[in-house]
């Protein structure tokens, strides 16, 4: 409990703060259900138009389905690359491993815009060979998006190790059990929940990727953020205020059940 | 711990993959990069010769510089204030606080992009308010220059600001405010001499975070600044994409990582990463 509680003037401070980090995310609900085809506040009546579009115009459907199905891809293999090598780090400890784990956080600190061209000039480099893996291809997309995930599940697998008592491992060992029944048996049950949000971070940080995505697709590989993106540079479209209104909710209700959960778990 | 010959491949055979899919996909390419930028058009180091002398490019460095110094000052302030009431505050206080800081930290750039765009455009909510209480007659420029730019990337950095923050408010030793105070100091001293020169770790931390990502921050600058308030990621993207200039893209690309590189040398100067989360 802390004994030094905030006075009067840093609540007020803070208050406008709050206000300030809300305010762009309550200011799509109005413009959502403005009758207008165009991004204006609504005058006198709603209309429920625009989340009607999301459903009817198929280039939202596509980009909405090629979203998910490049997160899955990308964050299956993002997390199965980052168990085996935080498993590899932890178990057999070995030299260098500082200098290997900063290698592999690179993507994360690098710029993104930096990142990007990089990846740019991998995947027109692929095109060369072939023509459904490289530029302005779902899998291209993957495969960069796991290069962007993979340090962040990384990080994540790390953490969840770090608080595992390495006795249980040592028992195991000394029960003789194999290297693969210390990993599948021991070690991976008992960080089940890292390994879960690793590949749901992972999900999540593909499926909202745009800075690297801009640079790798055109035409055909148009994800959500894509579409979205040309969408808000061009005429800005409303129906992408009722797709914000959408994933806000969503948002907010993922977090509340989160806090439930941790309060659950706390309890 | 022993270290056999088993124990040798087996750390080899599961760390490989990964390692070797970071070389391949992105060490690899990297330098690719780094090559454009001595070989295209012409062989030589007139890329970086032209960073040096080009009036428009030294124009987009000064302003992201610009850009970046003040989106950090805001955000590091505002982040401060917040902290101090999620770390600090009553259980209301903090739920309340946790829920301004993590909803925003959990929505897309783009989302967020668009909700100051809804906010800030000529037909806008404020201008649209402003006009309808009669305050202004014409519509303000709110967005489409630095002045959008700024308020876009402070609110997205923002929460960016607040973890490294609140682990230096967290493990502050209280006993130590209580002295300052049972030594007669006021509420206001005791913060201003106290409370914060021990949470300098935690203000220098998020304030290299801030710095380092407004300058290589891309989306927000091309939506808010319409074009008008070009910062160096969206020089590179318009350097590749729309006056094909690879060379010169690539040089700036090598450029960045070089500043943010030493930026963040200087970064772990201060504090160990364990500090950072």
């Amino acid at each position: 409990m802390p004994t030094y509680r905030p006075g009067p003037i840093s609540l007020v401070i803070a208050a406008f703060v709050a206000l300030f980090l809300l305010m762009p995310l309550l200011a799509v609900i109005p413009v959502s259900l403005t009758p207008s085809r165009m991004l204006a506040m609504p005058t006198g009546e709603l209309s429920l138009r625009h989340y009607r579009t999301l459903i009817e115009d198929p280039r939202w459907i596509d980009s909405i389905l090629l979203s998910i199905r490049i997160g899955v891809v990308s964050s299956a293999f993002s997390t199965v690359l980052a168990l085996c090598f935080s498993l590899g780090v932890w178990m057999f400890q070995p030299r260098f491993t500082a200098a290997l784990v900063g290698f592999v956080l690179l993507p994360m600190v690098v710029p993104p815009v930096v990142s990007a061209i990089t990846l740019y000039f991998l995947l027109t480099s692929i095109s060369g060979f072939s023509s459904f893996f490289g530029y302005d291809t779902w899998l291209g997309v993957a495969m960069a998006h796991s290069v962007m995930t993979v340090p962040f599940a990384t990080v994540l697998m790390l953490v969840s190790l770090s608080q595992l008592d390495r006795r249980i491992d040592l028992a195991a060992r000394g029960l003789g059990a194999t290297v693969w029944e210390r990993a599948t048996r021991v070690i991976m049950p008992n960080i089940k929940f890292g390994i879960i949000t690793a590949a749901l971070l992972s999900f999540v940080l593909s499926w909202e990727e745009i800075g690297v995505t801009l640079f790798i697709t055109s035409v055909n590989a148009i994800t959500l953020p894509r579409l979205m993106w040309m969408g808000l540079r061009d005429n800005i479209d409303p129906a992408i205020a009722a797709l914000s209104v959408i994933l806000i909710i969503i948002t907010v209700l993922v977090l509340a059940v989160r806090s439930f959960i941790v309060r659950l778990r706390a309890v | 711990m022993r270290s056999s010959l088993s124990d040798r491949t087996g750390a080899a055979l599961l760390m490989a993959p990964l390692l070797l899919f970071l070389v391949l996909a992105y060490a690899w390419p990297f330098l690719g990069v780094v090559k454009w930028s001595f070989t295209l058009p012409t062989p030589g180091l007139g890329q970086y010769d032209a960073l040096l002398t080009d009036d428009l490019v030294q124009s987009v460095f000064v302003r992201t510089l610009r850009i970046a110094a003040i989106v950090t000052i805001v955000s590091v302030a505002a982040a401060y204030a917040i902290t101090l009431i999620w770390v600090r505050g009553t259980p209301a206080q903090r739920l309340i606080a946790e829920f301004c800081i993590l909803v925003p930290f959990w929505i897309s750039v783009l989302t967020r992009a668009f909700g100051w765009v809804a906010l800030l455009s000529n037909r806008g909510l404020i201008n649209t308010w402003l006009q309808a209480i009669g305050f202004i007659s014409e519509p303000l420029t709110l967005v489409r220059n630095e002045f959008g730019v700024i308020v876009g990337m402070t609110h997205f950095l923002i929460p960016f600001a607040v973890f490294p923050l609140a682990s230096a408010m967290r493990s502050l030793d209280d006993r130590v405010l209580l002295a300052a105070r049972g030594l007669g100091s006021s509420r206001m001293r005791t913060f201003w001499s106290v409370f914060v020169p021990m949470t300098r770790s935690g203000i220098i931390g998020s304030a290299l975070i801030v710095f380092v990502f407004s300058l290589g921050f891309f989306v927000t600058p091309a939506i808010l600044g319409g074009g008008r308030s070009v910062m160096v990621a969206e020089l590179i993207y318009l350097r590749i994409f729309q006056s094909p200039d690879w060379g010169l893209g690539a040089a700036i690309s090598v450029v960045l990582v070089l500043f943010v590189g030493a930026l963040m040398a200087l970064l772990f100067r201060y504090i160990r990463p364990k500090q950072l989360v």
